[in-house]
């Protein structure tokens, strides 16, 4: 039995089948990310002085991978359009060029990103402490100057036996800049380019730390929504790129010579849950790796 | 920008179909090139003080809106689409900010605050 709509329009709707049904999946999906993105606005918002990390991911990685999302947009509208022009070869490298820039963003995510945040420590400090460290954390001059405390010292741990070794006392970390000259006006902000740890390894006793952890989804709130969010937004990334491997695989010139204007219309429905991706990408990058 | 006409069974009238479409596709690679531009332009704005915090997520989530409008109007059509899908998507709307409603209600509950 043929499937009714699902080139020519429904005459009560005005639409085909696939489009209505796309379009429902997708206010779904608003609703999905919306419920994510509103705890992350409240656990902001709620978010004690100097627990809001700031500056911690790598700005021009996150910067390449809008670009290449924005650039899979366009190519996938262009491979839609080439369709409709019954280019099919056009479509194909259109299509292929979609797949390579959905792979090269998980690749980074996965291969780069995510990793990188798991060999890196941050030492929390308790309140009574933070005096002792003044030296890695110029808060005097951060209050003065009315900025959030800092209450935490990162890098790179150089004895991570330490966190298991209760015999040793007290744990040795090469620092990030930031804390090698705290009082230096251009630390405030966040820098552009990821420096890593530097080679001054400061001393934190044990008995004066309230808590160790790398930056995974354990770390705080922001890390805890940084991976909620950016897991399942890359979930999606993959979802999409295994669909568009289909439609480029040998079966879509099956579809395209019995009717090409079926194939057009299943890459728009696919094309739509694309830019709805890179939408949701559009927010997520400004609020993670910018502010 | 409206959505491009269904193909034309008639050859005849398919030259003036491609050249609409082609009219679209200088539209398409125009949206691309002004969302990377917006993508560089939230990332310099970042690193500009505007006074505090939220003034500088109010601009950096302003860019983004804009973005955001772009894709939706051209890349998925929403400028020129069915009554039916806007219907869909003003009662999504509607939802997503009661969703946001519901979470700040938590705000005034004495048990968290």
């Amino acid at each position: 039995m043929e499937i009714p709509y699902t080139i020519s329009t429904r005459p009560d709707t005005g639409l085909w089948n696939a489009k209505v049904g796309i379009w429902l999946f997708l206010a779904s999906e608003v609703m999905l990310f919306g419920g994510l993105f509103s705890a992350y606005v409240f656990l902001r918002l709620d978010a004690q002085p100097g627990e809001w990390p700031h500056g911690l991911l790598n700005v021009p990685v996150g910067t390449m991978n809008t670009a290449i999302l924005i650039m899979s947009s366009v190519t996938v509208v262009l491979a839609w359009a080439a369709l409709k022009m019954r280019r099919y070869r056009t479509y194909w490298w259109y299509m292929l060029a979609t797949i390579m820039c959905g792979i090269i963003f998980l690749f980074v995510k996965l291969y780069y990103e995510w990793p990188q945040k798991f060999e890196h420590y941050g030492i929390f400090l308790k309140p009574a402490a933070l005096e002792k460290y003044e030296q890695y954390l110029g808060n005097n001059r951060r209050t003065e100057k009315g900025m959030e405390p800092r209450i935490e010292i990162s890098g790179h741990l150089h004895n991570p036996e330490a966190l298991k070794d209760s015999n040793i006392k007290e744990y040795e970390i090469g620092l990030d800049p930031v804390y090698v000259d705290p009082n230096n006006p251009a630390n405030d902000r966040p820098h552009f380019l990821y420096v890593p740890p530097t080679d001054h390894v400061a001393t934190i006793e044990k008995e004066d730390v309230a808590r160790v952890d790398s930056f995974g989804p354990w770390h705080s709130a922001y890390f805890a929504s940084y991976f909620t969010i950016t897991g399942l937004h890359g979930a999606h990334v993959l979802g999409g790129v295994l669909v568009f491997i289909y439609m480029w695989l040998p079966v879509s010139r099956k579809v395209y010579q019995r009717n090409p204007e079926h194939l057009a219309n299943r890459v728009e429905v696919c094309g739509l849950f694309w830019h709805f991706v890179d939408l949701v990408w559009i927010f997520v990058f400004p609020l993670f790796y910018l502010l | 920008m409206n959505n491009p006409p269904d193909v034309t069974q008639d050859p005849k009238e398919y030259e003036e179909y491609a050249h609409g479409i082609r009219k679209h596709v200088r539209g398409y690679l125009m949206v691309g090139a002004i969302l990377l531009t917006f993508t560089a332009v939230t990332v310099a704005l970042s690193y500009v003080n505007f006074g505090t915090q939220k003034a500088n997520i109010g601009i950096a989530m302003l860019v983004a809106m804009i973005k955001a409008g772009c894709v939706a109007a051209v890349f998925m059509h929403l400028a020129a689409e069915k009554r039916l899908i806007y219907r869909v998507l003003i009662f999504t709307g509607l939802f997503v900010l009661a969703l946001f409603w519901l979470t700040f209600l938590a705000w005034y509950n004495p048990v968290v605050r």
